[in-house]
């Protein structure tokens, strides 16, 4: 074949372009903003180069709070939504009858708009002069009580909050792991029947190593996902995320950019640097983690 | 005999437990459309929600339209989800073209760069694209809202690996017939391609529809509010906090196009998400 070197970047310039535009001048211009220490958004002027946005931004109570919830969501999230959506791929791929029933409307959440959602649970948890709301009812009927999960304590914002992000998630991971489930060569499962092994024994034999790959890969993209959290919280709780003393990492980089708040590049730079660091190494841990245990067929 | 009873035993066991995230799936569906079509002064009469209602209304839909500018909000995304997508496949064609069919200088340091690009979060470069915006003065225009979303690298990937599958012999036989790689882009390979590029189109009108983050950043001005932003501005100051079910019905409005594009895209949709769909 010959060479089209011109006709090939002339292919190429409308992604390269914006490419250029949108994601490598701003990498490289996010870790200039978050040195630059005392940066005037309206000037554009800073008084010196060091390490001083860094130090702000980690004694900002406000971000200690986000750290803190976001760790949370990530450390309950996480575990929960992967241990769910195994169960019920598993339960799924064990029945036949209603079987695409069940798989469209498990995968419902996913086309829904967040926002939109989340008023609705926000409607269902919430606790007004006028009614208890939906899920209070339920707690009494059970004989508990009942408690305002919206502008209520701090651990029932955060079930409500895992609760959601729970839903949300769950339909990538249901698809996902049905369909590691049926590729899994049936072979096995026919010698391992003839061989009398029992359910539990194939299951931990065959089934699990079998999709670990898959399990680990939900595991990672899913920390990832939860270390983002934002609109999520912001659907429940409303946009001032400080004041719910819900904010997250995320929602701190946009307040510190925008907003009342905002106007500071440079603490959100270095708030968002901070983020990728941590993301960075979670997922690296993971990474080698998963080189020792997980079975790559 | 016993075994087939534990067996039988635990059917009934994995169907109750279906059944059981299938209800909390679809609650939050079947209580928004219930209190969307409840009368506000039922609704706010009921201590003790009612799981079902007599006398179902449609003034609030009404209500909905008229209070807020939700017709407004909904040409506003329309506009943001065709242009973005249209914009972003006359950008990633050509792009996972030149890398699957054309030979030059560079391609593979050149598609490396572009694969390690597809480690950076939105959150990393989000701040210096709002500066950019701002600076270029277009802050309340479909121009700053559409242009930091128009490529996708993943998006060039998928659709390189899918143009690469295509057979070379086709691309050499319409050479020889003299057909200009433009033309045989557009005539062989897209058709060829259509599954792929229907599923990327797909998987971007969800994002589009669902994205709410950059508008907010770049919209204050409510005539370029998208529907995520409306959903938000009437959660915050519309309707007053208590009319919650013209509130609903608006919620209702703004589900329903992407649930009636799932319910007929169902298969497109599923192959298109566990193929390159991320979210959670």
């Amino acid at each position: 074949m010959k060479k089209n070197n011109l006709k090939a970047w002339l292919y190429l310039l409308p992604a390269i372009l914006f490419l250029g535009v949108f994601m490598v001048y701003p990498l490289i211009d996010v870790c200039v903003y978050s040195v630059e220490e005392n940066y005037n958004f309206a000037s554009q002027s800073f008084t010196g180069v060091g390490l001083g946005n860094f130090k702000y931004v980690l004694s900002d109570p406000y971000f200690v709070q986000a750290l803190k919830n976001t760790f949370l969501i990530v450390a309950i999230t996480v575990p929960l939504s992967t241990g769910f959506a195994l169960l019920i791929s598993l339960g799924l791929s064990s029945i036949k009858t209603l079987r695409n029933a069940f798989q469209t409307i498990y995968f419902l959440p996913y086309v829904t708009n967040t926002l939109a959602v989340g008023l609705v649970f926000m409607i269902l948890f919430k606790k007004t002069a006028y009614t208890d709301g939906m899920v209070n009812l339920l707690i009494s009927k059970f004989g508990g009580t009942g408690v305002d999960f919206i502008e209520g304590p701090y651990w029932a914002k955060m079930f409500v909050m895992c609760f959601y992000t729970i839903w949300i998630v769950m339909p990538f991971k249901i698809l996902i792991l049905t369909s590691a489930l049926a590729s899994v060569n049936q072979d096995y499962y026919k010698a391992a029947k003839v061989d009398g092994a029992s359910s539990g024994r194939i299951f931990r034999k065959i089934t699990l190593p079998m999709i670990s790959p898959t399990v680990f890969y939900l595991i990672i993209t899913g920390f990832i996902g939860a270390f983002k959290a934002y609109s999520d919280e912001v659907a429940l709780f409303g946009t001032n995320l400080n004041a719910a003393g819900m904010n997250t990492i995320v929602g701190y980089v946009y307040d510190m950019l925008y907003g009342d708040s905002g106007g500071y590049p440079s603490y959100a730079a270095a708030a968002a640097l901070i983020l990728f660091a941590i993301v960075f190494t979670i997922t690296y841990i993971n990474l080698t983690f998963s080189k020792n245990k997980v079975q790559y067929m | 005999m016993i075994e087939k009873k534990s067996a039988s035993f635990s059917r009934v066991l994995i169907y109750f437990f279906l059944i059981v995230w299938a209800l909390i799936v679809l609650f939050p569906f079947y209580w928004m459309v219930l209190t969307s079509v409840k009368s506000f002064a039922s609704y706010n009469s009921e201590y003790i929600p009612r799981f079902f209602t007599t006398e179902p209304t449609l003034d609030n839909y009404v209500s909905a339209f008229e209070a807020v500018p939700l017709g407004r909000y909904f040409l506003n995304t329309l506009i943001f989800t065709v242009a973005t997508t249209g914009l972003m496949m006359l950008v990633i064609i050509p792009a996972a073209f030149a890398f699957a069919r054309l030979e030059f200088k560079g391609r593979n340091a050149v598609f490396a760069l572009f694969l390690s690009l597809m480690m950076i979060p939105t959150e990393l470069v989000i701040i210096t694209n709002y500066v950019t915006i701002v600076n270029w003065n277009m802050r309340n225009t479909y121009l700053g809202l559409i242009l930091p979303s128009v490529t996708s690298v993943f998006y060039i990937y998928l659709l390189k690996e899918n143009f690469e599958a295509i057979p070379d012999e086709l691309y050499q036989a319409a050479k020889v017939d003299g057909t200009s790689d433009l033309k045989y882009l557009v005539k062989v390979m897209i058709p060829i391609c259509q599954p792929t590029v229907v599923t990327i189109i797909i998987l971007k009108v969800i994002e589009c529809w669902n994205s709410y983050v950059w508008p907010r950043l770049i919209t204050y001005d409510s005539n370029y509010f998208l529907v995520s932003n409306g959903i938000q501005e009437i959660r915050e100051n519309g309707f007053g906090r208590e009319n919650t079910p013209a509130m609903m019905a608006a919620v209702v409005v703004i589900s329903v196009p992407l649930i009636v594009l799932f319910l007929v895209f169902r298969k497109k949709i599923m192959a298109g998400v566990s193929r390159g769909g991320t979210k959670g």
